[in-house]
């Protein structure tokens, strides 16, 4: 197998379903992303970004969407973590990304959400960070990050 | 520190996780806006808050925060509870507000930044 091979190959995979509006279960899926990083040994410094950017992800869907599919995929030296939903999509990507832009709820808000913070959070902790969508039909997140060989 | 030490000194009500109250407290965090937690809370701090709904928990565990003290006499929703007894994480409750609580804590030698 040659070099390109072995660093596109998937060491791991996991998919987890989102359901918009489910707060009680909110979080479960973020939680068990983190314990199976755990598992396989990846560096602490690493899942604790994951861990981040998984939670803010998994929130917005369930804050924001209808319903949605987070995915972990782990290769030899990255981690690709995607996040596609079925919802209202963004207008505005800038506005969105804005520290402290929020169209959260009453209601959210009581809760602690809708601080604008997810979105930028989500960007700070990934090495790269590129967010599509579509307004009607949904957005898709694909966030990555490097394990600089730490996970050898 | 032990998460026991704090219940002890600041006569706080243990709701559940009783079997974690030895755990090492290395820091506190005090805030209700959860991403704000999800950003700035440290590995081992107790986090000091006037939420009490279940997703909290999660945000406890993805940041290993070792216990939650709610304050002005508030109470976590029985399905907060639920969660935090499965992840054997100590809820703790108090009469205190915020200030007068993070300030016994503070005397005791906690700090925010570690
Ligand atoms: N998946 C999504 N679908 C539709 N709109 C979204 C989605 N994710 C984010 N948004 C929009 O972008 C805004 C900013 O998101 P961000 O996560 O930064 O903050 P928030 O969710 O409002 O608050 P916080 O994350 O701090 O609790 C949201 O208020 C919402 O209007
Ligand atoms: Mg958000």
């Amino acid at each position: 197998m040659n070099k390109s091979d072995a660093r596109s190959e998937v060491l791991f995979q996991q998919k987890f379903p989102i359901r918009g509006g489910d707060f009680v279960n909110a979080g479960d899926s973020s939680c068990k992303i983190r314990n199976t990083l755990r598992e396989i040994g990846i560096d602490s410094d690493i899942i604790r970004r994951i861990a981040i950017t998984a939670y803010e992800a998994e929130m917005n869907v369930v804050m924001y969407a209808e319903r949605g599919v987070m995915s972990i995929n782990v290769y030899r030296d990255e981690i690709l973590l995607t996040i596609d939903d079925k919802g209202p999509g963004i207008e505005n990507i800038d506005l969105a990304m804005q520290p402290g832009y929020s169209t959260a709820t009453e209601e959210m808000r009581e809760m602690g959400f809708g601080a604008g913070m997810g979105l930028p959070n989500m960007k700070k902790n990934a090495d790269t960070f590129k967010i599509t969508t579509e307004v009607g039909k949904g957005t898709r997140l694909e966030i990555k990050i490097l394990l600089d060989g730490k996970n050898d | 520190m032990k998460l026991d030490d704090i219940v002890k000194s600041c006569n706080l009500h243990v709701v559940c996780g009783e079997e974690s109250l030895e755990n090492e407290v290395n820091g506190g965090y005090a805030s209700d806006l959860l991403s704000d937690v999800m950003a700035h809370s440290k590995k081992g701090d107790i986090w000091v808050t006037l939420q009490v709904h279940p997703n909290i928990i999660a945000v406890a565990k993805l940041k290993e925060i070792v216990g939650i003290i709610m304050i002005n006499g508030r109470k976590p929703e029985q399905e907060t509870i639920n969660k935090a007894r499965s992840e054997r994480l100590p809820i703790m409750t108090t009469d205190l507000p915020a200030f007068e609580l993070v300030g016994k804590i503070y005397s005791m030698g906690i700090r925010g930044k570690h």
